[in-house]
């Protein structure tokens, strides 16, 4: 089974129903998105396949056609996304684990709108479970991330 | 190592001993230091001047915080304790939680196990807290808890980075043939101003080393802190937004096999009738191992990837049995009740004579309450998991864990190894909150000895996680006071009924100890706190319920800042006084407490006049050293009750890194908001009934009020941070909910009884 992730094709043995979390994390060595419900309820396992958000504990890999961009590869080179700056500037993550989903949440969020207000992200972020309780941040940070993606187009 | 049992033993059994001035282990035996852990596996041109501090002649300077990450930001705070003292910018350091060693032991957390509450300063008091950090250095206890980390490291960290910049210096002095007053340090370098020449720490690393350290360091004075004092930038900020696999979860080892467990529901009870051959039969599953242990009995299941795991766990049958312990909500409450009925309890604060006050109390002037509060799971973003490696009669682990010592020890001797024959890495916890025990390590050991020479990564199911936790306990109180003509009371009775947290662990971890005493996590944030009020009584009724309990971020203050602090309000209601002035009257006598009441009542507004559909409650509770009052608005909305804005204004003593207390400060409250909004683990047939988000929730971004923090440094001792938070936030929550609905609310979670936006 062929997959295109983080812009790199890789070549997988997985059963088809096997959720792409566990076909990323086991068999592909590819360890950003984390595990934390496996019921698409907590969205740490967030993915983008072809820009949209997907939970990647529900999705048998057998079905996934299309790109799947995972936190790993969001930065170009030594250049994070803007998103990923944003985090860094405004000290985001506490324990972290669930950093992974929320930026790649946000990453969606703003590439569907460029300058999202409190509703839209309440609306684009609510599946996504801090128990750090880093909300305050996180919201801090995806309105600095619109400035920053709009100052570097 | 193979003796910390016996070492164990013999402290718990001399802790009282201790206590009363007898020097149980010799000054010797107290006073030597354990060996540099640095000293085995340095690189070529590495040097190590302590347990704390590598440095390499390529001038990679490598700092160990031998504490558990788990958010709180305790690498950063201990980094910079050195880096403050060796003159070198953090962003230079390279941090590492390093070996499991008996030298980084934490004796700040078991500096408030005696009776004591912090405020008290006499001699035994200070002569318990000596007694009991010696126990904590002794047992060379490894451990991550308390909200002990900075406190713990705040004096021995900064020497060692004074005693390495002075032996730097000594050696650059040689070097240059100056003397060592001629020398000063900046930016990792030691630097000869009269005559411009400098050499870096890498330079003079090897050459320092050799060199006997200082007997005596001087540390800087506080106004000479560049890092201290000041928020700083996460030394882990880089890594968790990258998605750099730096969690338990992350680790990845040639050859490595993936599985899980599946424990028995039923707690502590033995499988019977087990038929394994649907769980077999699912293709990548390698073996399926028995698990028997202090922790429980269930099944390891060893597969070629984690989602096979899984599914043949799930396909487990077996006759799991019945439980010998309260099996639901009605029983656990009713064991509670009988305990509060029938059982003196110990009384861990008595002032006055509650008894003869209350014999002659007028009806009018009485208030009395029942208060309860559930089972809470922790729920880490990162469930339980540990992987391990046996091989050649030694075992390797790796694991997000919290006392690293003990995990080798418990560990290993799950398998038959003593510790020496046992390593143990921690890697960063995706959240800890009390609950990363060594029931991973146990249950990953006896299945990675199953199959010998291949590494076994075991990562439990959500719905795993949930059902066999070590819950916070379900706790129940019974409370009294009389009012005198003004409204204030003049006699305060509590009696708080739980199951003993030290109990329960001991049972898991050291089941041939029985702790004896009173345990003084039923009462602590009731019996502790600092109000004058000429009776006042607090006992604790220790009530087994047999379901496993433990640590939960703030620990007993995380139901008794509810009970004391909600009962606060019912008298200031009864007496017909204002919450805040009510505190204010009792409080005299504790300058910080009386600050940050004022404090947070300024910032808050809570003198201006209610609003329709608006209520705001207040909180305090000392806990962990530090003084924390809380003000919650509520809202009242058409898809039920919000929280709009919560204020916070905290005494910590010394504030090493503002930014940092402030993000714990917040996580603290909405941990704690979490739990009492809609949070709770109730039991059917003895089988914990939650099993995941959809029927244990916490705090979604929409939910999360914004937050005002005012950070204070009037107390002269430093607090923690890491729970603090909490106790609070479910009181003063509690307290906004009961104002803006007109009724009090005395169980949680307050969704019983109130819809949540």
């Amino acid at each position: 089974m062929r997959l295109t992730v983080d812009r790199k094709q890789i070549e997988i043995n997985a059963d088809p129903d096997m959720p792409l979390l566990w076909a990323l994390r086991d068999l592909a060595g590819v360890l950003g998105p984390k595990f934390g419900c496996g019921i698409a309820a907590c969205g740490a396992c967030t993915v983008l396949i072809d820009g949209q958000p997907v939970r990647s504990c529900v999705t048998p890999v057998g079905a996934v056609e299309g790109d799947v961009v995972t936190i790993e590869g969001l930065a170009e080179g030594d250049t994070l996304h803007p998103v990923q700056q944003a985090w860094l500037e405004e000290q985001v993550a506490q324990c972290g684990y669930c950093q992974a989903g929320q930026i790649m949440s946000a990453v969606a969020l703003l590439e569907e709108i460029d300058d999202p207000t409190d509703a839209d992200i309440d609306n684009a972020m609510g599946g996504n479970l801090c128990r750090c309780g880093t909300y305050p941040k996180i919201r801090a940070a995806i309105k600095k991330a619109a400035a920053l993606k709009m100052a570097r187009a | 190592m193979a003796t910390l049992g016996k070492i164990a033993r013999r402290t718990f059994l001399v802790g009282a001993a201790a206590l009363a001035g007898g020097v149980a282990f010799g000054a010797w035996y107290v006073a030597r230091p354990y060996a540099n852990p640095l000293e085995e596996g340095l690189a070529e041109g590495e040097a190590t001047f302590n347990p704390f501090l590598k440095i390499g002649s390529d001038d990679t300077i490598t700092v160990i915080a031998p504490r558990a990450e788990m958010g709180q930001g305790i690498s950063t705070t201990l980094a910079a304790f050195v880096a403050e003292e060796l003159d070198v910018p953090l962003a230079r350091l390279t941090v590492e939680h390093g070996p499991t060693s008996w030298a980084y032991y934490n004796g700040t957390m078991m500096e408030e196990s005696g009776p004591f509450p912090w405020y008290e300063e006499g001699f035994v008091a200070e002569l318990a807290r000596d007694a009991f950090a010696t126990v904590g250095k002794v047992l060379g206890l490894q451990a991550t808890g308390g909200s002990a980390s900075s406190r713990d490291g705040f004096v021995r960290m900064r020497e060692a980075g004074a005693m390495a910049r002075m032996m730097l210096v000594e050696a650059a002095a040689g070097r240059l043939d100056v003397a060592r007053g001629e020398l000063t340090t900046r930016d990792g370098a030691v630097v000869h101003e009269a005559s411009g020449r400098s050499l870096t720490y890498g330079e003079l690393a090897l050459d320092a080393a050799k060199l006997s350290p200082p007997s005596r360091v001087t540390l800087k004075e506080r106004g000479d802190w560049k890092l201290l004092g000041k928020p700083q930038m996460r030394v882990d900020m880089l890594p968790k937004v990258t998605g750099a696999p730096i969690f338990g979860v992350d680790v990845w080892l040639p050859e490595m096999l993936f599985g899980t467990v599946r424990m028995n529901p039923v707690f502590w009870q033995r499988t019977a009738n087990v038929d394994l051959s649907a769980a077999q039969a699912v293709p990548g599953v390698v073996k399926i191992v028995p698990l028997q242990t202090t922790y429980g009995h269930g099944f390891g299941v060893i597969a070629q990837n984690t989602w096979a795991a899984f599914r043949a766990a799930d396909l487990i049958e077996a006759d799991w049995g019945a439980p010998a312990y309260p099996a639901d909500a009605a029983a656990v409450d009713a064991v509670l009740t009988t305990a509060l009925d029938t059982e003196q309890g110990s009384v861990m604060r008595e002032d006055g004579d509650v008894e003869a006050d209350f014999a002659d109390a007028p009806r009018e002037r009485l208030v009395e309450a029942e208060y309860a509060a559930p089972f809470l799971a922790h729920f880490c973003m990162e469930p339980m998991n540990a992987t391990a490696l046996y091989r050649d009669g030694k075992l390797e682990i790796w694991a997000p864990n919290q006392m690293p010592t003990l995990v080798e020890y418990l560990s290993g001797a799950a398998i038959g190894l003593g510790s020496k024959d046992v390593t143990a890495h921690t890697t960063f916890l995706g959240g800890g909150f009390g609950r990363r025990e060594v029931d991973t390590t146990i249950y990953a050991a006896l299945m990675a000895r199953e199959v010998e020479g291949r590494p076994v990564k075991v990562i439990w199911s959500r719905e795993e996680d949930v059902r066999h936790d070590t819950y916070r306990p379900a706790a129940k109180g019974r409370f009294r006071a009389r009012l005198d003509e003004d409204g204030l009371p003049v006699a305060l009775d509590m009696k708080i009924a739980a199951p003993s947290i030290i109990g329960s662990v001991m049972r898991r971890t050291f089941p041939s100890l029985s702790p004896a005493g009173p345990d003084g996590t039923i009462t602590q944030g009731s019996h502790d706190q600092p109000y004058t009020i000429a009776s006042y009584r607090v006992s604790g009724v220790k009530a087994d319920l047999g379901i496993p309990v433990g640590f939960w971020r703030s620990v007993g203050n995380s139901f008794n800042g509810f009970f004391h602090e909600c009962f606060m309000d019912e008298i200031a209601e009864a007496g017909g006084l204002d919450p805040v002035q009510l505190r204010r009257n009792l409080m005299g006598d504790f300058p910080a407490a009386l600050a940050v009441v004022d404090r947070v009542a300024e910032m808050s507004d809570w003198a201006s006049p209610a609003t329709d559909g608006r209520a705001k409650g207040f909180a305090f509770t000392l806990s962990f050293g530090s003084w924390v009052a809380e003000v919650v608005e509520v809202v009242e909305t058409d898809d039920g009750v919000r929280i709009e804005k919560v204020w916070i204004a905290v005494d910590v003593g010394t504030a090493l890194d503002p930014g940092i207390i402030e993000a714990q400060l917040v996580s603290g409250a909405v941990f704690g908001l979490s739990s009492a909004m809609n949070q709770e683990i109730t039991l059917k047939d003895g089988r914990v009934e939650q099993s995941n988000l959809h029927d244990f929730d916490a705090m979604r971004i929409h939910q999360c009020p914004e937050f005002e923090v005012a950070i204070l440094e009037n107390h002269h001792k430093m607090g923690g941070v890491g729970e603090i938070g909490t106790p609070p936030a479910v009181a003063a929550l509690a307290n906004a909910v009961s104002r803006l609905k007109g009724k009090r609310f005395r169980t949680l979670p307050l969704s019983k009884e109130v819809a949540f936006a």
